[in-house]
């Protein structure tokens, strides 16, 4: 684990030292505001709906109209994100040399990419976190449920992680950040999109695809609901990433 | 300090090195010569525990660089071909990365940076992004990158290519004071450089060893015959028939405008017996001197003989 932190620095440096960050983030705000202002602006016509039908008005909660929508809109915009933020971190290293440099220095391969992985959660952490003024807006003018809101920011961290430790994976495979990004974005668009069609497969297999889906084990958090099997899913994915990332890397040991 | 035994390393089904056996004692500094695609870098990459071989080992301070990577890198200073640096850092947010990678101890950092950083001369761009600096100053500090935390190895990987004369001599001149503290393996096509840094030369050509001494014994060597350089005026085939005649002289060559070179045998004293015979035929002296060979003589010999054999044996 050694150089963990070196790294996790050096990242962070650069993260901040570089535009793409910030344009990321600024588009990411931009787009969420807007999911935002247009979830919040639903609702408020159907409150003034809700004023003339008592029924409407029993199904009228701010958690379920405004942010349920709202995370999901949110991870698909992480979709198209995630790609930009990790395709640089091993790709660049390749394509300026400077790989020889960190991996001659006296550094594991977990410690690097851990600090890479853990440099690039503390970027999404950052955006995420910036997302809840939209929560405490909605405080300020109406009661919600803080449990609810939390259980779905966590999912999106999780799955965000998820996101980040394939496209981490994507950028050892290539020296050309473009070529990174293409690969990342791909898989994980099939990795959300796998669970569409539960009755697809082989016999048997039918519920294969939904559970290897990125989004589904999604779709309970933003309900409110922490499930552990949803917890161990994207820890495992987590791993699984992490892990191809370390057998590419550990590869250019054994290759000629 | 470093050993190699039978390393070889096929790229595909290319050759880079084939059996190189060496060995570099502690506080040496040693030159690495050879010409392009020779296999200079590959085996400093293998030492540097970039790259594997394909087979045969190599270990340093007794580590080997394949299955003790960790160990090998703590003890080393490498600096890579090309120099790659990260463009987006400044150079001191850089040199701190680094010491945090070779695990400087974090109170210890900062004087460690500062005394690379004098070291180097490159106190006055301590905060210049990385990107704008000068050839020369990234060539700098990715020599002062190498000397953080004080490795006992260094391996340069031609330190001194790209940059001006008057910057060459300070690299040099720099390299020439780390070597009471480190052993020192650097690489280069540069003869003279070689001449006077090292103490000891391996010479290698089409991945293999093919000389391996200090540069005076590998010149002393080649000068199995001695060479004359002449400058007379007169008639030159005239000059040519009458200078081969004379006992001791093997080669006689006019290089056109009164210019004569001549190989002599070693360990006879011709040139007053030559500046006689030049007056006495009534011919001028202009000049007459003997001739050292260089390290680019003893090179060429040692890469076209080698190049000359393979083609026979083909």
């Amino acid at each position: 684990m050694s150089g963990c932190l070196a790294v996790w620095r050096k990242e962070l440096v650069v993260y901040f030292s570089t535009p793409i960050f910030y344009l990321t983030g600024t588009f990411f705000l931009l787009l969420g505001g807007y999911f935002f202002f247009s979830n919040v602006a639903y609702y408020n016509l159907l409150s003034l709906q809700a004023s003339q039908n008592p029924y409407l008005a029993s199904q009228l909660n701010a958690l379920q109209m405004v942010f349920r929508p709202l995370f999901g809109t949110l991870a698909v915009v992480f979709l198209f994100l995630v790609p930009l933020v990790t395709m640089r971190l091993f790709a660049e290293e390749k394509r300026a040399g400077t790989a020889e440099l960190l991996f001659t220095y006296p550094l594991t391969d977990w410690g690097v990419i851990l600090g890479k992985f853990l440099a690039a959660l503390l970027i999404y952490g950052l955006l995420l976190a910036v997302t809840l003024i939209y929560a405490l807006l909605m405080a300020w003018i109406t009661t919600i449920d803080w449990g609810q809101i939390f259980t779905g920011y966590l999912g999106l961290f999780l799955l965000g992680a998820a996101f980040l430790a394939l496209g981490l994976f994507s950028s050892t495979l290539t020296e050309n950040q473009i070529i990174a990004a293409v690969i990342s974005f791909g898989l994980l668009l099939l990795f959300w999109v796998i669970g569409w069609y539960e009755e697809l497969g082989p016999l048997g297999w039918q519920g294969f695809f939904k559970y290897i889906s990125l989004m589904s084990h999604f779709e309970t958090f933003s309900r409110g609901i922490i499930d552990t099997r949803d917890l161990l899913y994207y820890f495992m994915v987590i791993y699984f990433f992490l892990f191809l990332t370390k057998r590419q890397l550990e590869s250019r040991r054994w290759r000629g | 300090m470093i050993e190699i035994q039978d390393l070889t390393k096929y790229y595909g089904s290319t050759l880079a090195i084939w059996r190189l056996n060496f060995a570099i004692a502690d506080g040496e500094i040693v030159g690495f010569l050879g010409p392009n695609a020779a296999g200079k870098t590959t085996t400093l990459k293998i030492l540097a525990g970039y790259m594997p071989p394909t087979s045969g080992t190599a270990t340093i301070n007794g580590y080997d660089c394949l299955t003790q990577p960790l160990e090998v890198r703590g003890s080393l200073g490498y600096l890579p071909e090309n120099v790659p640096l990260y463009r987006d850092l400044e150079v001191s947010q850089f040199l701190r990365f680094a010491a945090q990678a070779k695990g400087v101890d974090s109170r210890k950092q900062k004087p460690e940076i500062d005394r690379v950083l004098a070291d180097c001369g490159l106190e006055n761009v301590r905060h210049t992004l990385i990107a704008s600096l000068s050839k020369g100053y990234r060539q700098r500090l990715g020599l002062a990158q190498a000397l953080l935390n004080r490795p006992p190895l260094l391996i340069l990987d031609e330190p001194t290519i790209g940059l001006d004369p008057s910057q060459i001599v300070e690299i040099r001149q720099l390299i020439k004071e780390l070597a009471g503290e480190h052993t020192v393996f650097l690489s280069t096509h540069i003869l003279p450089e070689v001449s006077q840094l090292c103490r000891r030369v391996i010479i290698i050509n089409r991945g293999q060893i093919v000389a391996s001494d200090t540069p005076a014994n590998l010149t002393r060597e080649l000068g199995e015959s001695s060479r004359l350089a002449m400058v007379i005026k007169g008639p030159e085939d005239k000059i040519v028939t009458t200078l081969k005649a004379l006992s001791g002289i093997k080669e006689v060559t006019a290089r056109g405008n009164g210019h004569y070179l001549l190989e002599v045998e070693k360990g006879q004293e011709l040139r007053p017996t030559l500046a006689r015979q030049v007056v006495q035929a009534g011919w001028e002296l202009l000049e007459l001197k003997a001739q050292e060979f260089t390290l680019e003589d003893v090179f060429l010999n040692l890469v076209t003989e080698e190049s000359e054999a393979e083609d026979k044996a083909a």
